[in-house]
């Protein structure tokens, strides 16, 4: 755990009396302070390509009164800099009055282990997997052109510091190991992409020789689209494979859940609450609360800790993901949704782990009752307009289904569909629900943050496919 | 107050000569210091005022033909004992890569035209208010919007680039931004839009009213938007979208892109690649310009650059990585580009619009729809249906669909360019690419 104030002049005492002064007007706020330690290794063109170590650290101070959000940060943590953030968090609120709530709920579980993964492995020891990578796949097959693979480690400490001296810590460890892949055959080229991690050491997802998995995952997914043929435009039956292609749910409905968007009724789904929104079978959570997963969270950005909000159940939709600014306004509670990318940014409701549950088909009747369509397993990434509900993702492995049969992989296209309707097309629900190998980022309004997804196989009977053949 | 060349130098120096004393055998170090202040409103009342004030340091040392780098946030002296000492550490252990070095000596960099990029003029909070009080009282009067958001950031930003063959420079800059996002509603439909202005100079930022109700006329156009079917079309791409076709280019012919062999432009020096009509030129030293640069981030001399000519490749946009790689000398483009645009066409916006009996209009693209090995393009879009010339309805879930490839050489351009951002393109058709909708 970082301790915030044994190189500072600033001390725990000035702290918790410039917090609570600030913020005694006010309805809500607090002062997050953050470390983080990361480094990225990249293995490029045979070759260790970069090697960078990073080290933030610094606050941000929140005050809210009523629907005004005040906000200022630094990376310098001196009492200078804290009251200098005060006057400007003052000087916003200054006509404006509140009362402070203090309660925060409590938990004791933790949903990953106080570890710096950094240093639980030697820059050596990370190079040596990377050039095994290397050589792997350019042994193992000669149409291999370029092959780039990386490790991304990080540790983050945080601190929230409430009015009143309340204080919440929490140690989040994430590490991603990424392998791309381009093949290069008959003057054709194309790439495949395969991704790991989570919340636990490198080792944890590197044994058993693991990484050859990712390699050969992405080189399958190259060599298949190789073989890809352009692929059809127009409208059709659509069946998603488990895992990874819930990104669709992220985008067509995830977003549009967020309590911001509700509250200020910008998002399409803002007036539909206990209304049918998906077909009966079809329920969705999202979950912060799954150990080690790349998404989960022990207690959110606020302190807050996290839980599995129900957003659609059985086709009728249940719930918005809150954090506490929302939640206070619309009358409700935080869902422990609320997070920013680091202590620059203020909180938002975001996503976690966003995950369709499993139904009772199988993938085999879904495939088996198309007569044209296609089958997409894997996409790159997807982007919605909250406010018209429409939405994107692109796929990165897909092929085409005629009469129930799974024919020849097709180029890369576009899927666009409407959020509010997409889920009503629905019309069925597989078995396998499946985790996403852990590399998701959702991005919104210029802050990242790591999420998860999950779904079984489904099929989506009406959904436009932007290829190029008519 | 945005801290003074004096004091960016000394911490660069102290990084310099302390990773030289451990046995570096060079060292490049960037020290900057950004502050920026956003106030933030909806609904015609303040929402949010956020500041920020940082400071950014990175450190590339090198051990002959090793290379690590770091990145912190923290300038404490201490901090930046323990972080040269882990570069240091870390570069010994790198593997050795023959193309690493600092940018060749007679290519850096000497400042002599002033750009005037920094205006030191301190737009207070209130009249950051007044100004989005203004706009969202011209944003929001159309009874069909329902909701307003705008934004006004003041910028300033000064930077030290230091290497250990004796660079050292670096300059401050300036923007205002103002942006206004609207939503309208009808009985068929909620739409969002936007409009936004950026600039060097307060003094140049546009009219707060005007942005509001251009923002609120375009978010109304879109209104009970139609789906269409699948075709063949000739597509007219709105600036702020044909511009994205030029940072695609942009990305195909990164030295990065050409030497690793991942881009559909590689071995196309001196070939066709656009129609004869094309030039395509990055121009670093356009004065206020929010792309200009006086030299790129390795310190190197940027100039301008024909990248196209009559349609054929002439430049890739080279680092000195990447330049030592292909065997080419930097043109100072480690960053990428500057101020990057297409020279107009030699037909009117109207004309453009007539050249087809039916065409559709785009406004907006939605989604990572362009591959930069195959040259494939499919994102999802949002525009107008326009026959002879003029618009008949909006158009909303559908995707556009082609190959790079084809779409430039099949590019005609309006003569409508206008420098608002970093990259300006005119208004652009191009003929014959797919439309998925019904």
């Amino acid at each position: 755990m970082s301790n915030f104030f044994n190189k500072s002049d600033l001390t725990r005492q000035d702290t918790d009396k410039i917090v609570s002064e600030t913020l005694k007007n006010c309805d809500d706020g607090e002062l997050y302070l953050e470390e983080s330690k990361s480094e990225s290794i990249l293995l490029d063109d045979n070759k260790i390509k970069s090697s960078n170590y990073s080290s933030d650290l610094g606050f941000g101070f929140r005050a809210i009164s009523d629907e005004v959000v005040a906000y200022s940060y630094s990376n310098e943590i001196s009492k200078d800099s804290l009251i200098s953030s005060s006057e400007n968090l003052k000087s916003t609120l200054k006509s404006i009055k509140g009362t402070y709530n203090h309660e925060i709920p409590k938990t004791n579980k933790k949903l990953y282990e106080d570890i710096n993964p950094i240093e639980q492995k030697t820059l050596n020891s990370k190079i040596e997997v990377l050039n095994k990578v290397n050589d792997f796949l350019r042994k193992k097959d000669g149409s291999v052109k370029q092959v780039t693979a990386s490790f991304a480690g990080e540790q983050k400490s945080i601190e929230i510091i409430r009015s009143g001296g309340e204080s919440l810590t929490d140690v989040r460890p994430l590490i991603r190991f990424n392998v791309s892949v381009m093949l290069e055959k008959n003057g054709r080229k194309e790439t495949g992409v395969y991704g790991i991690g989570g919340r636990q050491s490198y080792d944890d997802y590197l044994k058993n020789d693991n990484w050859k998995n990712v390699c050969e995952e992405a080189l399958r997914i190259a060599s298949v689209n190789l073989e890809s043929k352009p692929a059809p435009a127009g409208e059709m039956k659509v069946v998603l494979g488990p895992g990874w292609p819930a990104i669709l749910i992220h985008e067509a409905i995830g977003h549009g859940l967020e309590g911001d968007f509700n509250r200020k009724k910008t998002s399409a789904f803002h007036n539909l609450m206990g209304q049918k929104v998906a077909s009966e079978g079809v329920t969705i959570v999202d979950d912060g609360t799954i150990d080690n997963r790349r998404g989960s969270l022990t207690i959110d950005d606020e302190g807050t800790p996290t839980e599995r909000t129900v957003l659609i159940e059985n086709g009728i939709l249940k719930g918005f993901m809150q954090d506490r600014h929302n939640a206070r306004l619309m009358n409700t509670k935080s869902t422990g949704s609320g997070r920013r990318e680091n202590y620059r940014h203020v909180v938002l409701p975001r996503m976690r782990n966003t995950m369709m549950l499993s139904g009772n088909q199988t993938q085999d009747e879904m495939i088996k009752s198309v007569d044209k369509g296609i089958f997409a397993v894997s996409f790159g990434g997807g982007q919605v307009d909250i406010t018209s509900g429409k939405f994107v993702f692109n796929c990165t492995e897909a092929y085409e289904i005629n009469n129930g049969k799974i024919g020849s992989p097709i180029k890369g296209a576009t899927l666009i569909g409407d959020g509010p309707s997409i889920l009503r097309e629905v019309s069925m629900v597989g078995n396998d629900m499946m985790m996403d190998p852990g590399i998701g980022t959702c991005g919104k309004a210029g802050q990242g943050v790591p999420v998860g997804v999950a779904q079984p196989s489904i099929l989506i009977d009406k959904m436009t496919v932007g290829g190029t053949k008519l | 107050m945005i801290k003074d060349q004096e004091f960016l130098k000394s911490k660069a120096s102290y990084c310099l000569d302390l990773a030289k004393k451990m046995g570096a055998t060079d060292v490049s170090v960037t020290v900057g210091h950004t502050i920026s202040e956003t106030v933030n409103f909806r609904n015609k009342n303040l929402e949010a005022s956020d500041r920020s004030d940082g400071l950014a340091l990175s450190i590339e040392t090198y051990i002959d033909k090793k290379r690590s780098s770091i990145t912190s946030s923290n300038l404490i002296d201490e901090n930046i004992k323990t972080l040269v000492e882990k570069c240091y550490e870390t570069t010994k252990i790198t593997p050795e890569d023959e193309f690493n070095s600092l940018p060749d000596k007679n290519l850096l960099a000497q400042k002599i035209k002033n750009l005037d990029l920094y205006d030191q003029t301190r737009f207070e909070n209130e009249k950051k208010i007044n100004y989005l009080n203004e706009l969202e009282k011209a944003a929001s009067e159309p009874e069909k919007i329902i909701n307003t958001e705008s934004s006004f950031t003041e910028n300033k930003t000064n930077f030290i680039l230091a290497n250990s063959d004796g660079f050292c420079d670096g300059w401050k800059k300036s923007s205002f931004t103002a942006s206004s996002v609207t939503v309208a509603k009808d009985e068929n439909s909620m739409e969002r839009d936007y409009a936004y202005t950026s600039c060097r100079h307060l003094v140049d930022i546009k009219e707060a009213s005007e942005l509001g109700k251009i923002a609120a006329a375009q978010t109304i156009k879109k209104l009970s938007p139609k789906k269409i079917g699948s075709e063949k079309i000739n597509l007219i791409f709105d600036k702020k979208i044909a511009k994205g076709m030029l940072t695609a280019f942009a990305g195909a012919i990164s030295a990065s892109a050409i030497s690793r062999g991942t881009s559909f432009l590689k071995d196309k020096i001196n070939q066709q690649v656009f129609s004869k009509m094309i030039n395509v030129v990055d121009k670093p030293d356009i004065v206020k310009g929010i792309g200009s640069k006086y030299f790129d981030t390795e310190g190197v001399n940027s100039e301008t650059l024909n990248l196209v000519e009559d349609g054929l490749l002439k430049n890739y946009l080279i680092d000195t990585y990447n330049g030592k790689k292909l065997n080419l000398q930097s043109n100072g483009r480690s960053g990428g580009t500057t101020n990057l645009y297409f020279e107009n066409g030699n037909i009117s916006f109207e004309e453009l619009l007539k050249n087809s009996s039916k065409s559709l209009y785009i406004t907006e693209t939605i989604g990572h729809g362009s591959n930069l090995v195959t040259g494939d393009y499919s994102v999802g879009a949002a525009g107008y249906l326009i026959e002879n010339g003029e618009f008949k309805y909006p158009v909303n879930e559908i995707t556009i669909a082609g190959n790079f490839k084809d779409m430039f050489k099949n590019i005609i351009l309006a003569n409508d360019l206008e420098f608002e951002y970093s990259v300006n393109s005119p208004t652009m058709m191009i003929e014959g690419m797919t439309v998925a909708g019904k």
